[in-house]
């Protein structure tokens, strides 16, 4: 029986379980950085806030910078194979239309959340970022396919 | 020494309180000279909660919301958040213009009639918590021009966690029930001030 679990901010979850389904409800300007393994059928996703680690903040997974390496890690630590790990990604909206500066972190944090994938050398196989909606994303751990929903949208799959 | 809102002490909450009370009836009356009919309100709920929390206070992360953000300065620096439900948001455009009213699927397209009304709304409410906010402390504050959304109550919030995720997880929120006739609006207020502001907010009311 799958299990649907609910992937808060700064948090990340694993699974091999084919039929259980990871996801974030209302996701806007974070982004939603989603790791498989196709062989393994073995998926994570971490919900990271800001692009850069902070000296002396606790929460790794925060940051895109140190979220995604750690989870890679951990996927690798549970079996998941090195090379084998793709990448699909979502978020990073701009929720609010005007000049503060503040408003467009959603750009910046998806711009360096594909910096660290690069410098890890896990591809980019999927991607839906940007806009100005809000987003809920449900990540299958079976078929490794983001499913996308938006208010008033039509649903996406990545 | 930098406070934060898990810190406090009854004395200090009750204080706190009482800014949420002020400002409440503060926006009944400015809704009320509005709408040229009475606005009552309920008492507020005042509440400290872990920012982790607050989507579900407000109906649960994929909940429809209109959301209205704007920074605070001056003497405390901070952000301020007011979030209705879109039906309540429906509702109020309703009370204020009758059946000029923008519908649901204008309102969810943000359409000028309805940004314009919203607006006004927005300012309202904000200058009358903040006004709120000043007079009890004495302090001088000015805010931001309001930005407005509408969309999930996740999507809308998580904005303001990452600005304050560098220092506070904690906010200070008023829920009130605005009463108007048979038609009531729950609106939810939220204060984050920026690190060391809520101590000088403390300190002028004489409860640091």
């Amino acid at each position: 029986m799958g299990r649907r679990f609910t992937v808060g901010m700064a948090e990340y979850r694993m699974s091999d379980n084919p039929h259980d389904t990871l996801c974030i409800p209302g996701l806007g300007s974070c982004v939603g950085i989603c790791l498989y393994d196709n062989k393994k059928k073995f998926a994570g996703l971490v919900h990271i806030l800001l692009l850069q680690a902070i000296p002396g903040q606790k929460n790794i997974f925060k940051f895109a910078d140190t979220a995604i390496p750690a989870l890679l890690e951990k996927m690798f630590q549970a079996g998941a194979g090195k090379g084998e790990v793709l990448a699909k990604i979502s978020g990073g909206a701009r929720m609010f239309s005007g000049t503060n500066s503040l408003f467009d972190i959603g750009k910046r944090n998806v711009e360096a959340v594909k910096h660290t994938l690069r410098s890890v050398r896990v591809p980019l196989r999927g991607e839906d970022t940007g806009g100005n909606r809000g987003r809920t994303i449900t990540f299958f751990v079976g078929e490794g396919n983001v499913e996308i929903r938006t208010i008033g949208g039509e649903v996406r799959v990545i | 020494m930098d406070i934060s809102f898990e810190d406090l002490n009854e004395l200090q909450l009750d204080a706190l309180k009482e800014i949420g009370n002020i400002g409440a009836g503060n926006a009944a009356t400015a809704l009320s000279k509005m709408v040229d009919r009475k606005v009552a309100m309920d008492v507020p709920r005042v509440k400290i909660l872990p920012l982790k929390d607050v989507p579900s206070w407000l109906g649960g992360a994929e909940k429809e919301v209109l959301g209205v953000y704007l920074t605070m300065t001056g003497q405390i620096t901070g952000h301020i958040f007011f979030v209705i439900d879109l039906d309540n948001a429906l509702n109020m455009t309703q009370i204020l213009m009758g059946e000029m009213a923008p519908d649901r699927e204008k309102l969810l397209n943000l359409d000028e009639i309805a940004t314009s009304a919203m607006n006004e709304i927005d300012n309202i409410l904000s200058s009358s918590y903040l006004s709120a906010l000043a007079d009890f402390t004495g302090l001088s504050l000015n805010h931001s021009v309001p930005a407005m959304a509408i969309d999930m109550a996740g999507a809308i919030v998580d904005l303001v966690f990452i600005e304050i995720s560098q220092h506070g997880d904690y906010a200070f929120l008023i829920e009130t029930d605005f009463v108007e006739e048979e038609r009531s609006i729950t609106g939810y207020f939220m204060l984050i001030p920026d690190s060391g502001s809520l101590e000088i907010i403390l300190q002028s009311i004489g409860a640091a």
